[in-house]
């Protein structure tokens, strides 16, 4: 089979599995507004704001806002529906309680540790003779520790509590099955944390991304194959019909990860080149087939539903997901441009990645026309600055590696900080922005305790985002230049080197201000789950009922 | 969308072709690839080299595959012709690399062959490359009173020398640039023929440029 051949045949595959598969779901794909768009409200709950996280002067704000747009029509005969549809929606909220804290209590430790191994690794290197005297605190081993606590830490424990928590609202039915979550979080945490001693004792497999020992991984995929299955069950006891467009996101991603995880750790098949085109299928996929679909079904619940608003095409939304699905899987070749692996493997890859700008438009397009008049909710709404900000930042993360897999491009940005500008633009920018703004939106209804102190949400909000812009910005330019000077035969490599070091203090700075910010998201965090502060008035409802059982875990 | 199965099957689907793609025929295309005529199989310590290698994490900032002279001047800086999959007929765990904080290593033996500047490299980079940002490995090393019969002394520039001590290499350390130090694939190869070799001279050239 030659080069051509194969190209065209995976590509005719992607385009005719894509279109067969958006073609049997056909079913009232042309109707305007879809019910399944409503699956999130309750009978009569379109047109009410709702965010966890704002004060009631915000919240009476955000309202405001939405009413004025003149787009949300509240039907006051439907109010006793309402009530009553809402107090299902308490039992299925406390069902989660219990299992949603300690996947985000242990994602915000791995948060703060993987800052702290971001931020020394940062620092090395614009300062080498920083901490040598330690093998552990080799740069080499406190960058892979930063990577895999991020990785494996904090990304994946945030997804999973909110994924657990948000599955049983959109199916309107209780959590099923916790326990397994709760057995599979254990287990998860158990082999990540032997995972990074090992990788400090410098015992690890040696490819970027799978570094953890394949003898510990196995806790890991058996941990999120036991986390996948309340998933299984809930869907199964469902009471809605219509699946809502965050679940595919959901769900898929909770399958695809252990096949990922599975086929990526199995010692003994990989070998050579091959192992590094199987490297970058699961080092790309982990990105685009995990964490980016979960916050994705994340955005596509919260916005619409702070605004109280139903997404605005449904439609799009489908070919949206079944096209991240056809493209994203293919374009992990594109780190290899210029590699010794098969010419038609990367050039495959660039044109899958460069078809995902189809999914990337369909996904913000569609976020945009929600929004469309209602962009003044940003500044009632917590919540929605670090949601909405995140999802923009999708758009850019998705458009600049699209453009990076170009031949062109990847010549002088491949082997620079740029592409680690670009991972932190996907993973921090896009993924962690919209976890925190889920985290704010979830955790009062987790608790039953709002917020103690809503100016510190200002603050963290305002340090992440400019340490993350100080960040990005020195650690782009910087990245660039050094892929120039690499580029210039005349100029020795020292120069690719010193170019880069003010802006590699630049990302320090932005890191510590961002680093700053979790500590203080962190302690917030705490005084909650503590349950300091007034308890405010929320909406009557949704406060009733205390859960003194609470307390307990909060003191752990 | 009504039917969960329909989403699952389709998930699995749309991963199994990217495995197809990017796993199973990259598999079956290479794995009848020899080694290159020319390229020896590591020696047990050059093995044990690989893994400190591994274990302090080089490959995060040195990359193992010199690009083709169409796309980058790697070639004209030293580094090599542009590589096969035969080259790497060895390496199990791959270390082809995605950053290059430092130069590429794939021919590092042919440019730094020698052994005390490799020790005294680890030892402390910025004694030989000014400005250098890799990071200094002094655990890698013993500071003696007096070297004692079978110790590997590291020969540094006297600025950067310990006062009254000497540095003796620790095994890791001789294990690493024993590694490093054969770590060299300019033997021609067929794909590149085409290529000019990288002769004697031009190395020591690009040497010094380092």
């Amino acid at each position: 089979m030659d080069t051509v051949t194969v190209l065209l045949l995976t590509f005719i595959l992607s385009v005719t599995g894509l279109f067969v598969f958006i073609w049997s779901l056909r079913r009232s794909m042309f109707d305007d507004n879809p019910e399944a768009a409503k699956v999130i409200f309750s009978t009569g709950e379109i047109g009410h704001v709702e965010d966890p996280s704002a004060t009631p002067e915000q919240r009476a704000g955000l309202q405001q806002v939405v009413i004025d747009s003149g787009k949300a029509v509240i039907d006051p005969s439907l109010a006793q529906q309402l009530k009553e549809e809402l107090a299902e929606r308490l039992e299925a909220d406390r069902s989660t309680s219990y299992v949603c804290f300690i996947f985000l209590a242990c994602a915000i430790v791995w948060l703060i540790a993987a800052s702290t191994f971001g931020l020394i690794s940062s620092i090395k290197l614009h300062d080498p003779e920083f901490l040598t005297q330690y093998a552990w605190l080799t740069f080499g081993r406190t960058r892979t520790l930063h990577l895999n606590m991020v990785a494996y830490g904090w990304c994946p424990m945030a997804a999973f509590g909110v994924a657990i928590w948000t599955l049983p609202r959109l199916l309107k039915t209780p959590l099923i099955g916790g326990r397994f979550a709760l057995l599979g979080c254990v287990l998860w945490n158990a082999g990540l944390i032997a995972g990074l001693g090992a990788i400090a004792a410098g015992i690890n497999d040696g490819l970027e991304w799978l570094e953890i020992p394949w003898q510990v991984s196995i806790l890991i995929v058996l941990g999120g194959a036991l986390i996948a299955l309340p998933l299984v069950f809930t869907l199964r006891n469902r009471r809605v019909q219509h699946i809502y467009v965050s679940i595919w996101y959901m769900g898929a991603a909770l399958f695809w990860f252990p096949v990922l995880y599975l086929v990526g750790k199995v010692p003994g098949v990989h070998f050579g080149v091959e192992q590094a085109t199987m490297n970058w299928w699961f080092g790309h996929n982990v990105l685009g087939l995990y964490y980016t679909p979960i916050a994705l079904g994340s955005i596509y619940y919260f916005l619409p539903k702070i605004i109280g608003r139903p997404i605005q095409s449904y439609n799009m939304s489908l070919i949206g997901f079944w096209a991240l699905a056809f493209f994203y899987g293919q374009v992990g070749g594109h780190h290899l441009v210029g590699g010794p692996v098969p010419h038609w493997l990367v050039t495959l890859s660039i044109v899958q990645s460069m078809m995902m700008i189809i999914p990337v438009l369909a996904f913000s397009v569609n976020q945009h026309l929600t929004m469309k008049g209602h962009f003044k909710t940003t500044y009632y709404s917590p919540t929605l600055r670090f949601i909405l900000l995140g999802a923009m930042m999708y758009t850019l993360s998705s458009f600049e590696g699209s453009f990076e897999a170009l031949r062109s491009v990847s010549t002088v940005a491949h082997f620079t900080h740029f592409t680690v500008a670009h991972a932190h633009l996907g993973l921090y920018a896009f993924f962690t922005l919209t976890m925190f703004g889920a985290i704010y939106f979830v955790m009062p209804r987790i608790m039953s305790w709002e917020w103690p102190h809503p100016k510190l949400i200002i603050v963290h909000f305002w340090l992440v985002a400019l340490g993350f812009a100080i960040y990005f910005v020195s650690l782009s330019i910087g990245g660039w230049l050094q892929g120039l000077d690499m580029l210039d035969p005349a100029k020795p490599f020292m120069d690719s080197v010193r170019v880069t070091l003010p802006y590699l203090e630049g990302r320090s700075v932005g890191g510590a201000l961002m680093t700053l910010g979790h500590l203080v998201f962190a302690v917030h965090f705490v005084l909650m789950a503590l349950r300091y502060g007034t308890k405010r008035v929320g909406p009557a409802l949704l406060h009733k009922h205390r859960l003194p059982e609470q307390q307990a875990i909060a003191g752990a | 969308m009504e039917s969960e199965y329909k989403l699952l099957s389709g998930a699995m689907v749309t991963l199994a072709l990217a495995t197809a793609t990017l796993v199973v025929l990259p598999y079956m295309q290479l794995d009848n690839v020899p080694p290159s005529p020319g390229l020896k199989p590591y020696t047990e310590q050059q093995l044990r080299g690989r893994e400190v290698y591994i274990a302090m994490g080089c490959l995060y900032c040195h990359s193992q595959q010199p690009r083709s002279q169409s796309q980058a001047p790697d070639f004209e800086r030293g580094w090599g012709r542009a590589p096969v999959a035969g080259d790497y007929y060895y390496d199990h765990p791959h270390l082809l690399g995605t950053s290059r904080t430092g130069p590429d290593l794939f021919n590092i033996g042919a440019r730094q062959p020698s052994v005390d500047w490799n020790l005294g490299h680890l030892y402390e980079p910025r004694a030989y490359t000014p400005g250098s940002i890799m990071p200094a490995f002094p655990f890698m090393f013993d500071l003696k009173d007096k070297a004692e019969p079978g110790d590997k002394v590291v020969n540094l520039p006297p600025s950067y020398a310990p006062p009254g001590k000497v540095v003796v290499a620790k095994q890791e350390a001789l294990d690493l640039v024993d590694y490093l130090v054969n770590l060299n694939h300019t033997y021609p190869v067929d794909p590149g023929a085409q290529l000019p070799q990288l002769s004697p001279e031009q190395a020591a050239k690009d040497g010094v440029k380092q």
